[in-house]
């Protein structure tokens, strides 16, 4: 038996396992799908050059959750928020998660083993059924795609289309959603519909207009000086171009 | 074997292996510090989380795994993140490197793409957990920082939003469109509502394709 503490070496250790494990899982279907590339004719430079945006894509998101681990570390210490954050959930889950568990134990923050071992239970099991119905689902939805490419190439290239589009476009109102009709409670404690008007509520509209409008620069420059080099970089620059402005304008509307 | 019959093996082999250790964690934590949770408070806790979490997790598994191909979905599961990352990150490189999500090809791209990311991932958190308390006195120091980091997904998708409408303009005006002015006049939707509306923006646009399909095989005498 070990003493507790949230920082205990121990759980940083198993912590590392864990993680050990995924990294040998991501780097085994790395290799797999390079292979099946080179099979399928695939040009290495294009392979490697996948490989090398997706880790630059990675770069702003990843600190980001970064930043999610840090929002945890005063309730939980570093290990635990290390491990969910690293794999499995999102800051989305995993803090909502957390205040769950600490609310059911009447406290807001961990102060012995106990409380920990059941925050830890609710998080892992709170998010128990995506991690169990990808692996027993996938087979069948991916043999059903390909029944409805088998039939009609052209429309299944569209529904995947159409399905990316219909993400999207629900992020971008996720992104605007700040702005929207909410319920204030008037003086008479009647509800009645308002907007929001604060200008803070704004920020990350605008810097989704930023992010689009760098976009937009970057496909102009490339299609007038022909840098084929911007392509790769496009997405990257928008989205840190983007997010450095978010200081300022935050700076300037909050103070 | 095929290599999407033998991913599909590996990938559930993995499953097993990655579900083991994730389930085994908090059991390991109750036995090495002698501490069980009380199942009255744990179940509590639980039923705040599951209420939500679970019918959203399915919802994500079945919308998601079409996108991500065989490879990408086992892997993305696992290491989580994935409408902040790993789809966008997917979807990204299958436009850059020309493939579509359906191809053989699209299957191998986002399978990079995914693993890289999630090795990436692993990486950087790493080294903000080795490096955490020079980070946390520098954002004393320099709070404004978080202003960048909260803003990541807007910054994503603006870029995004961008391409997908610059290409696929008829397909994707109406959703992007509808999708902006019910999230601003519906006040039940909000932040929490995403994982719910993502199928059903889904299933609007795909039916809002087939009608423009339809439209365009008919001009063409395909029907």
């Amino acid at each position: 038996m070990f003493e507790f503490s949230i920082n205990s070496p121990i759980i940083f250790a198993m912590v590392a396992m864990v993680l050990g494990v995924v990294v040998a899982q991501s780097i085994f279907f790395l290799v797999k799908a390079y292979k099946r590339g080179v099979e399928l004719g695939i040009e290495k430079s294009v392979l490697n050059d996948t490989i090398k945006r997706s880790a630059i894509f990675t770069i702003a998101p990843a600190v980001a959750i970064f930043m999610g681990v840090v929002s945890l570390v005063d309730m939980l210490g570093v290990a635990l928020p290390w491990l969910r954050l690293s794999i499995i959930g999102a800051v989305t889950y995993e803090l909502p998660a957390a205040e769950q568990a600490l609310a059911a134990l009447g406290v807001d923050r961990v102060s012995n083993a106990t409380q920990y071992v059941t925050i830890a239970f609710v998080m892992t099991f709170g998010i128990a059924a995506s991690l169990i119905a990808a692996p027993i689902t996938c087979k069948k939805i991916t043999s059903g795609m390909m029944k409805i490419k088998d039939k009609d190439k052209k429309w299944m290239d569209l529904l995947m289309t159409s399905m990316f589009v219909g993400m999207l476009s629900t992020f971008l109102g996720y992104i605007v959603c700040d702005l929207g009709l909410v319920f204030e409670t008037l003086e008479d404690g009647t509800k009645s519909l308002a907007f929001h008007y604060q200008l803070e509520h704004w920020i990350p509209v605008f810097i989704l207009i930023i992010s689009a409008a760098l976009m937009g620069i970057c496909g102009i420059l490339l299609k007038k000086f022909k840098w084929k080099w911007l392509n790769d970089y496009a997405l990257p620059i928008s989205m840190i171009g983007s997010m450095a402005l978010a200081i300022p304008i935050s700076i300037l509307i909050k103070g | 074997m095929s290599y999407i019959n033998k991913m599909h093996r590996w990938g559930r082999i993995w499953a097993v292996v990655t579900c083991t250790m994730i389930f085994a964690f908090p059991f390991a934590l109750a036995i090495m510090f002698g501490a069980w949770p009380n199942l009255g408070v744990f179940l509590k806790g639980l039923f705040g989380v599951a209420v939500t979490f679970w019918p959203v997790g399915i919802i994500e598994v079945i919308t998601y795994t079409p996108m991500l191909g065989v490879g990408g979905t086992y892997l993305s599961f696992v290491t989580g993140n994935l409408t902040s990352l790993k789809v966008p990150c997917a979807l990204d490189a299958m436009e850059k490197a020309e493939v579509k999500a359906d191809s053989d090809e699209g299957e191998v791209i986002s399978t990079i793409a995914i693993a890289t990311s999630s090795i990436m991932t692993i990486i950087i958190i790493l080294i903000g957990v080795i490096l955490i308390i020079p980070l946390l006195s520098l954002m004393e120091q320099f709070p404004q920082i978080t202003y960048a980091f909260d803003n990541v997904l807007p910054a994503l998708f603006g870029g995004l939003g961008v391409v997908y409408l610059s290409r696929y303009f008829k397909i994707a005006i109406l959703p992007m469109t509808l999708m902006l002015l019910l999230f601003v006049f519906v006040p039940y939707l909000n932040a929490g509502m995403v994982g719910i509306m993502i199928p059903v923006s889904m299933i609007i646009t795909i039916i809002y394709s087939r009608v423009l399909y339809n439209k365009e095989r008919k001009a063409n005498g395909e029907e």
